[in-house]
Order: C-alpha cells, then structure tokens, then sequence
C-alpha cells in the first residue's frame, strides 16, 4: 500500500504500540512457562523485569546484559559469562551437550571481544545415566577444549534422583582478557553500520527438532556447534575499532539478536531477507514446520556490526575463516523507526521482524 | 536459499508483472475490498509484504478461515477442565496452548501441573498413546476441513490399531456457513473473494458456487505463495472489468474442481455435523461444525470424560468478531497492541499467527510513511 494508505488511526494506534513497547517490561507472569526459556519476549521479561532490576546495582556490568559481563580488575578488562546446557538429546547430528557447553561459553566471551582462556564445569548427573554415555561426554568436553583453546580450570558434580535431570545438565563458566584492537558495545551501533552474519542460519535448532524425530522428516542437517573465537580474532584484525557490536545468534536465532540490539541502541535495523544465507535442508524443513530460520537457534554464529568503510574487508576476511565461508552482508542499520526491525522481504514488500513469542522449540541447548 | 516448487511461486520480478497487470485493471475511482477468506493467506500477505504491491484503492480485508481464532473461550475452558480434572495426556496444536480461556491458557495449565503435550499432526497424539498405554490420551482437534481427514484417518487407525486408551476432543468446523452467514451481515460490502485453498483441497471448488449465484460476487481459488495470491487478484479483478462472476480455480495444480473423494469419504464415515455451534465473535451458527458420528461415538473425548460445557461470553473489550468478518481493521480493535499483544492475547485473532490481528502486529505493524532513513 502506498504512504497515504496509512490513515492517522492506525498511525495514532502505532504510535501508542511503541511507546508501550519501549517502557522496560514487568514480570507479572504467575508462574514460568516454557516460553520463559525461549529466549523471546517472554524472556527478555524475566531477564528486564525480574533479574536486572534485583540484582544490578547502578552503573554496574549487568545492565549492560551483554552475551558476557566485563568487569575491570587492576585495569585489566576481563570478560566473564555463565551459561546451561539442558538440550535434549544430549547428543545429535554435528554436536553433544558436552561440545555445546564448551563452545557455547566460550563464544559468549569471543563476541564480547575477548579470547577465551578457562572454563568452570558443572555436571549435573542423573542416577542411572549410563556411565559410558557420561564417559563419551567427558571425552566431548575434552575435546572441544582442545579445539577451543581453552582449559577446564575447576569444577563440580552433583547427582540427582532418577526423573530429575534427563540424563544430564551441564553448567559452564569462562573468562578472558578483553582484545585491545576493538571496543565492543551496543551502544557503539551507528546507523549506516553494515550487518554481517557469519554463515548460514537456523542449523542448530533444526538439527536438534530432527533429532528428537517427533516429525517424521528426514534430512541432512547437523548442528553448527564450533568455537567462534577464529572469526572474531579475523574481525578484529580486519576492521579493528570500526568493528562496532557482535552477538553470538544462540536461543531465538539472529531475529531476537536483531530486535534486542535494536532496541539497546535505539536505532533501526533493515535486514535484506533475500540476502539471509540458509541451508536448503534448514529452508525446507522449517518452510514445512511453519518457522522462520531467522528465529532458530545457531550455535556457532555471530553478529556483527561493522562500519561502511570496513565491511567489505571485514566480510573477506570473515570468509577465509574455516567454517564461516558463507558469510554474507544481510541489511544495514538505520536511524528510524527505533527500536524496530524491518525485512525487505524477497517478494519486494515489507514488513516488521519482530521479537519471538512463545516457544517453538524448547530445550535446543 | 533455495527451494524447487517453491522459488518459483516467490520470484519478484513476476510479482511486479503482475501488480502491474493489476494496476492496469482497477478504475482509478473505485475502490476495491476483496477478502482472503483464509489465514493462510492473510499470514502469507503480511509475510511477503504483499500489500505494498498493491495500488491504494484495492483493499484486501481478512476473513474467518483461522481455525485457531474461531474457537470460542468456552471449548477452550472445557479442554482444561478435561486435562486438569482427569489422569490424562491432553494433546493439542502449539497455536491453541497460547488461546486465552476464561481463566487461563493451556500453557498455564501445563506449567500448573496438567500434562498438556504440543504436538505437529493427530498421528502425533495417537503415537503418544501408544508409548503410555496406562494412560488416557486424548487428542482437541480443531480446524476446518483442511485437517478434518487426519483427524478421521487417525481416529480408523487407533480403531484398526485396538488402540483403545485414545479419544479426541473434536472441534473441526465447517467454511460454508460461517461464509453464508457473512454475506449475509448488512454491514458488509466486499467486490470478491479470494477462496481457502488448503480447504479446497479438500471440499473442491464447487461449494462457492453460491456466492457468485446468490449473492453476485467473484470467488478465485488460489494458493498461498505470494505469485498465487497476486494472480488471483488479478483474476477477480479481470471478472469485475469483463462483467463475469463465477468460482474460478487459481490453485489448480492442488485443488480439483469436485475436491478429493476419499477425503471427504472418511470424513463422512467418522464425523456427523452438529446441530450448531458456537464461533469466536460470530456467535451459534447452525449446522457449521462435526462431531463424531454415531459409529465413533466411542472415542468422542467429550462422551468419555464430559465437560462443562458451560457458555463463556467473549471479553467485553474484544472485538475478534467484528475482526473475523472484516468489518474493522485489527488496529481498529479498541485493546488492539495495548491490552491484546501476541504475549498477553485477550482475543484469539492475536494468538494464532493465521489471525488477522497476530498478522498484522507481528509483521505489518509499521507507520509505511515513516520509511527507513
């Protein structure tokens, strides 16, 4: 429709709309749903309404809700980020819970700019898991530190009763020293800013929707689980401080990545969709399923937002990085509408991409 | 990405040939309603942004084909009455978890306790009381005719199977009538009607023949890609300037013109019609919904567990009936945004993404003026 169409009702309306939306949420739910899990509208509420409000006090790390927390120790900036894994199955095409509980920490700290040094483990074990099962795991984590680069500094194990744990659920922690060839932050999002990601999204989600086989599709697809810190180390070289923002693209896929960074910096975020690298076996199963790649889980893609006179460079140098070959420029920032994510559709038209509701999918990681 | 079949029903540049086509057609003074009977099809046309190809004066109004947004907050109250007050496995789509009832949602139900299950097909369900056989597993099956064959199949097979611990709670729903009872309402004035093409599969084309006879308006088929969408535009929009009005079948490659007999043979095996029913916003249409037949009696859920059954008036706020027959615009809805979000729904045309109002929140909701700077 053309601009008129828009009558000053619905503008009126919209107007109303955003403002609502643009308030800091309240956590009212009575009681956690899944959806507070998925990483979307409902959790960006428990995350805004009930965690940051209680426990950051003004001015420190948490407001800034980064993928990790930097804090300053004898003005050396360290990065620092915790996470869960409580995928089920714990293993799949491509990955294992205990690979994902060593990439996925390790590349909250790569997107915030630092390389990973060490990881703390806690296993959380369920009486009768096979101890081999458990031994392969094990062999996983080690593994995928090696890969990673980082070490298993300290740990912990706990047991719980039978039907309380699925197996097993791991925690992680990690830190690293912050990189000094960039400075990262929501808040250094310009519009003109060129987004990149770093291969093809929504591999991670629907590996793991095949592997629970609750939808008699059978396709190639394997989780794209694997440490970051090789594209970002690339990034940094290449674009240095015009290297503005990352994100890592895990729970509610590079959508919900899009919508909170355009919300933390008030700016507008235009995604070319036609230009989205996807796998055809993802595209075809969630073109089946009814879901949109832009919002399934990635464990091993990132973000980035680069500034215009760096980002041909720093999508080259991207590109030469082992696994982010398909690398693509996928839209631009703008100034306007803030806090909004617009996709020009394939078809030509347009329309809003917004944050997630509900849970599609739970427990991918 | 890339998908056979599928790209070539996406490609841009046949999609400006044709919005030109459709420009050519419309008389620069008139304005144009035409309604998507289908919510795959207002999905679709927010999806694509297919409105923006549009000349201002054609209008596309959205229509009662969301099998989701059509359930009344009774059913819903009488499925969690049904999960919570039995032993059971409840089995449902993921759209109708997020479905407000009187009091609260099936979701909420589930993370009160009730084991609620999302699952993708009827088959889904009959596989779940397969792998508990001490439990009760009862399936809520909604939708139009579209899916009413597999909720039929499914309900023979746990029959052929001597499944016997599976039964379904049937609220499949019938798109003739509530059509016949839209064009009806004085309030309307619509040019056509692009016609449900999944439902097609099923009934055929042949059941809108009484909408071009009885009440003189165009009918086109079509499918959901958005190329189909745009032809059968243009295709009303060529019966209005030729002076035809007649049910015409874009989605040919799917739809036969009489439908599919087997579907609808299973169908009438497994479910008879109610004497009514009552629809989200639209009130007791007569002889609009199925229930199972005599001979299935047996795995009627309702029989087996009985419900409430008690009548629940939709929220004094909600205005989904008046967004189910086109007469506003969902912005036009007085809690549309504000109290009605996609995460807080009053109305069930908020919830399902086939609803005009998700539709339109989720992906259209943006001041068009206010264009990217």
């Amino acid at each position: 429709m053309a601009d008129s169409a828009v009558s000053e009702r619905e503008q009126k309306v919209l107007r109303i709309i955003e403002t609502a939306r643009a308030k800091r949420p309240r956590f009212k739910d009575e009681t956690v749903t899944m959806a507070h899990g998925a990483g979307g509208k409902a959790t960006q509420t428990l995350i805004e309404g009930l965690l940051v409000p209680a426990l950051a006090r003004e001015g420190e790390t948490l407001e800034e809700m980064g993928d990790a927390g930097v804090v300053t120790i004898d003005d050396l900036g360290i990065a620092l980020s915790t996470d869960s894994y409580v995928v089920r199955p714990i293993s799949f095409p491509g990955g294992s819970i205990g690979e994902l509980a060593v990439n996925g920490t390790a590349n909250d700290l790569a997107v915030a700019g630092a390389k990973p040094k060490a990881l703390s483990l806690s296993l959380i074990l369920e009486e009768g898991l096979p101890a081999d099962e458990l031994r392969a795991q094990v062999e996983a984590i080690a593994q995928a530190a090696v890969v990673a680069d980082v070490e298993i500094a300290t740990g912990d194990t706990k047991v719980v009763e039978r039907g309380h744990a699925d197996g097993m659920y791991i925690c992680t922690a990690g830190i690293g020293k912050v990189d000094s060839r960039g400075r990262l932050s929501p808040r250094g999002i310009r519009p003109g800013d060129r987004i990149i990601v770093s291969g093809t999204v929504g591999d991670h989600g629907s590996a793991i929707m095949l592997a629970r086989d609750e939808f008699s599709l059978d396709a190639e697809i394997l989780s794209d689980t694997r440490p970051l810190w090789p594209a970002v180390d690339a990034l940094l070289d290449a674009a240095g401080f015009e290297l503005h923002c990352m994100r890592d693209a895990t729970r509610g896929g590079v959508a919900s990545v899009l919508n909170e960074l355009a919300r933390a910096s008030g700016v507008a975020i235009s995604v070319r969709e036609a230009d989205v690298p996807v796998n055809a076996a993802v595209a075809g199963a969630a073109e089946m399923l009814g879901i949109d790649p832009m919002y399934v889980a990635n464990e091993g893609k990132l973000v980035a937002f680069v500034a215009p006179d760096r980002a041909e460079q720093a999508l080259e140098a991207l590109r030469s990085v082992s696994g982010c070959e398909q690398a693509a420029e996928i839209g631009e920032v703008k100034s306007e509408p803030p806090g909004m994510v617009l996709v020009e559709t394939a078809f030509g038209g347009k329309r809003v991409m917004d944050q997630l509701v509900g849970d599609p999918l739970p427990r991918i990681c | 990405m890339t998908m056979k079949y599928m790209d070539e029903f996406r490609d841009a540049e046949l999609g400006r040939a044709l919005a030109g086509k459709i420009l050519d057609a419309v008389e620069p003074g008139r304005h144009y309603k035409v309604m998507e009977v289908c919510g795959g099809h207002t999905h679709s046309i927010y999806k694509y942004g297919i409105d923006d190809l549009l000349p201002e004066n054609v209008e596309l109004v959205h229509g009662p084909g969301c099998p989701v947004c059509v359930i009344p907050m009774g059913r819903v109250d009488d499925g969690i009455a049904m999960a919570t007050e039995n032993d059971i496995i409840f089995a449902c789509f993921g759209d109708m978890m997020r479905v407000p009832g009187s009091e609260k949602t099936l979701t909420e139900a589930k993370a009160e306790g009730a084991d609620i299950r999302m699952v993708y097909s009827p088959l889904d369900a009959l596989r779940l009381a397969k792998q508990n056989p001490d439990r009760e597993v009862v399936f809520f099956a909604i939708g139009f005719e579209t899916t009413a064959p597999s909720t039929a199949l499914t309900l023979k097979r746990a029959r052929a199977e001597g499944v016997t611990n599976f039964s379904c709670m049937c609220n499949h729903v019938t798109i003739v009538p509530p059509l016949r009872a839209l064009l009806e309402s004085p309030d309307l004035r619509l040019d056509g009607f692009i016609g449900p093409g999944h439902v097609s599969t099923v009934v055929g084309a042949r059941p809108f023949e009484f909408i071009p006879k009885d009440y003189g308006k165009p009918v086109v088929v079509a499918g959901f890609e958005p190329l189909d969408i745009l032809h059968a535009i243009s295709m009303i929009l060529g019966q209005l300037v030729e002076g035809r009005c007649e049910v015409e079948n874009q989605y040919s490659r799917v739809v036969p013109y009489d439908g599919n007999p087997a579907a609808l043979k299973v169908m009438s095996e497994v479910f008879e019609l109610r004497p009514h029913f009552e629809w989200r916003g639209l009130g007791f249409i007569s002889q609009s919904a199925l229930k199972l037949s005599e001979a299935y009696a047996e795995l009627d859920a309702e029989q087996r567990f009985g419900v409430p059954g008690v009548r629940v008036a939709d929220p004094k706020a909600c205005q989904c009936g008046e967004v189910l027959k086109g007469v506003i615009k969902p912005y036009e809805c007085k809690v549309f945004g504000t109290a009605c979000t996609p995460e807080h729904a009053i109305g069930t045309c908020m919830v399902s993404p086939e609803g005009a109002c998700a539709a339109y929140y989720n992906y259209g909701r943006f001041a068009r003026e206010k264009e990217l700077v």
